[in-house]
């Protein structure tokens, strides 16, 4: 088995689940320079129902493929749902308050979210119905799974259809606009407000895809699986410059590669000083680093130059 | 707060002699979570106890030649610490002459403090962390094998599967307990650690460190942790291609570890203190009597029985009631319980308790073999 083979493909496959949630970090900043801390709690949102409905569905005996699809809908729509009306309800209000205000709302909303999920779900784990027949596949001495194939895959339709969206479509030339100078964008007749809304709403459905595809991966979905992953999925966005669209994709790709070398090498390394679960040290450490060197991130970031 | 106490008991001492004809009741403390998640390993506890002082009520005991009869006051500590100190409190305050609980270790170790500070002696029948009756307090009972036993069973079981073992632990006080253990064990089985990986309570996430163990090619991974971590770690060692033998502690012998981790369950071995019940030389009986009365047994009943007895059994034998009284006879207690034969050492752990080890068969627990243990010695 080739171990450095291994602890990479591991890393992209996390990598790919960091970046589908830090897109919607970056895609809120790029626009409104508020990092949204609530997004963690959508993707766990997203994670929640699509397994409450697959359980259901599946116990029901609905097909599995049409029950996936229920699950997948349903996640969508109660965090598109939630995205929109945090937005509007909790962000909104504070659009031209002080930076400071918006974002320990943010950290409010996060709360909420967690809390009513725990009131609704309880604080037991729920498990993934055991509906996808796993096949593992062997090359050149790694093995991959057809799920975290799927992970990969999702994640660069998603993203390739996200820049999609924002270089070619009315919607994202407004999006850009909107990012660049709110108050003249609104000017020359852009509806600020609905390209704003529409943005969580995107980065939401992303949120929800994220969900789905992280509680298939690991089996499990918990009212408090949100919050380090947003963390995680942050520091990406960080890492790769937030605001910047292939940036949440490196840096998130990246983070889950340093993660993963780290987590299989460290012990080795520091002759067992430090044991595996310093992981996250080395996530850090390069996060430092490149702030240092790099401020606005790996590939910079568009809306630097607009202070 | 110490003569208080002094006075009270004077008091309540001179009640008695009072009313030398009419029966005295003596309170006994029960606690454990009555609410939330593990509600119903907690009124297991509550049934079981109840069971053994309903049985002892009925054959008209008397205590230094009084009639006597024996009463339960069951507070819920929701398996917090703080908590079990406030209930603790109240315990001591009302007037308990013993308690049974807690539950949790970490409810445990904490209200222990409160029970050692006035003199009452406690019998958990479920907290296993060896801390808690290493504390130098003189009132510290259990009639469960501690993780000391637990991670000695499964280490020798773990080399009798294969001579490589890797071990991972969660870096809680449970986990890193365990797995210390579990090394100590394995080394003097004649087999050797071949790696040792650390996670959180809170990873998801095990990829990148199983990855590092299956390149040591061990024969066995033992793992010292909670059943949400558990399930995960066999998953992902399943779809890395590992058939390693997977082996935990009580943590993840549970029914939610079958739950969550599904097919990769498959052949999974959990250690669990304890005989399993139908093993218990009471087992058969106590299952009637429980069933007649509760319903089903969920793991606590006959532990939390025989904690009740024990106790009650020393306050008999020494015909008092008084903690200062009667803990001298605890100590040297000497039954042969539901559970087994209950003796304790001079920490006050169970002498030889016993360890289970269990392997999940199409998708149940179910018992392998029990290592330790009077009945093995």
């Amino acid at each position: 088995m080739d171990v450095l083979l291994q602890q990479i493909l591991n890393g992209l496959i996390l990598g790919s689940l960091y970046a589908m949630v830090a897109l919607g970090y970056t895609m809120v900043y790029g626009i409104l320079e508020l990092i949204n801390f609530a997004h963690g709690e959508i993707v766990m949102l997203g994670a929640m129902v699509a397994v409450s409905v697959l359980a259901l569905l599946t116990a029901l005996g609905v097909p599995v493929p049409l029950a996936l699809l229920a699950a997948l809908t349903a996640a969508v729509a109660v965090c598109v749902a939630t995205g929109v009306l945090v937005e509007r309800v909790a962000y909104r209000p504070l659009r031209n308050a002080p930076r400071l205000a918006p974002l320990i709302t943010a950290i409010g909303v996060s709360i909420v979210l967690q809390n009513l999920a725990m009131i609704f779900w309880g604080r037991q784990y729920l498990s993934f119905p055991p509906v996808l027949d796993i096949q593992i596949y062997e090359f050149a001495g790694a093995t991959i799974t057809n799920v975290q194939i799927l992970i990969v895959a999702v994640a660069a339709v998603t993203m390739g259809g996200l820049l999609l969206l924002v270089q070619r479509t009315r919607l994202g030339r407004a999006m850009r606009a909107t990012a660049q100078n709110r108050e003249v964008a609104g000017l020359m007749g852009v509806d600020v407000n609905r390209v704003i809304a529409a943005t969580f709403a995107v980065g939401s459905a992303l949120a929800a895809v994220a969900g789905l595809l992280i509680a298939a991966y690991y089996g499990i979905a918990h009212y408090n699986m949100g919050f380090i992953l947003g963390l995680k999925a942050f520091s990406a966005a960080v890492l790769g410059g937030i605001g910047n669209i292939p940036g949440a994709l490196l840096g998130g790709l990246l983070l889950g590669v340093i993660e993963s070398l780290g987590a299989g090498y460290i012990g080795d390394l520091t002759g067992g000083f430090l044991g595996s679960h310093y992981q996250d040290i080395f996530a850090f450490f390069i996060l430092i680093l490149v702030l240092i060197f790099r401020p606005s991130g790996l590939l910079g970031e568009r809306v630097a130059d607009r202070a | 707060m110490k003569s208080k106490l002094l006075i009270a008991l004077m008091l309540s001492s001179a009640a008695w002699a009072a009313s030398a004809a009419a029966e005295t009741t003596v309170k006994v403390g029960v606690v454990a979570p009555l609410t939330g998640p593990q509600a119903h390993l907690g009124k297991d506890i509550e049934n079981g106890a109840r069971l053994a002082v309903d049985a002892i009520n009925a054959s008209k005991p008397s205590l230094g030649g009084q009639p006597v009869q024996f009463s339960l006051m069951v507070e819920d500590d929701q398996a917090d610490p703080k908590t079990a100190t406030v209930v603790a409190q109240k315990l001591v305050d009302e007037g308990a002459k013993g308690v049974i609980g807690h539950l949790n270790s970490g409810a445990s170790i904490p209200a222990s403090r409160i029970y050692a500070d006035n003199a009452i002696p406690q019998v958990s029948p479920a907290s296993t962390a060896v801390a808690y009756t290493h504390q130098g307090f003189k009132t510290t009972f259990r009639v469960m094998a501690n993780d000391s036993q637990q991670g000695k069973a499964l280490g020798q079981y773990a080399v009798k599967l294969g001579k490589r073992v890797a071990v991972v632990d969660d870096r809680t006080a449970y986990g890193q307990g365990l797995i210390d253990q579990v090394v100590k064990a394995v080394k003097e089985a004649g087999g050797e650690v071949v790696g040792r990986e650390y996670t959180t309570d809170k990873s998801t996430d095990f990829t990148a460190i199983m990855t590092s163990i299956k390149a040591k090619k061990p024969d066995v991974v033992v793992f010292g942790g909670m059943d949400p971590q558990a399930a995960p770690m066999v998953r992902q060692m399943r779809t890395l291609g590992m058939k390693t033998a997977f082996l935990g502690g009580d943590g993840m012998q549970s029914a939610e570890f079958i739950k969550l981790a599904g097919s990769a369950a498959e052949g999974a071995i959990g250690s669990s203190p304890g005989l399993p019940l139908e093993k218990m030389p009471g087992g058969a009986g106590f299952t009637q009597r429980f069933g007649e009365k509760f319903g089903k047994v969920q793991i606590y009943a006959p532990f939390a029985h025989d904690a009740a007895v024990v106790l009650i059994q020393a306050m008999l034998k020494a015909g008092s009631a008084e903690p200062a009284q009667y803990l001298p006879e605890l100590v040297k207690t000497q039954i042969d319980g539901v559970i087994g034969p209950i003796a304790f050492d001079d920490k006050g752990d169970l002498k030889d308790g016993p360890v289970t080890l269990y392997q999940v068969k199409d998708g149940k627990w179910q018992a392998v073999e029990t290592i330790g243990g009077p009945a093995a010695n």
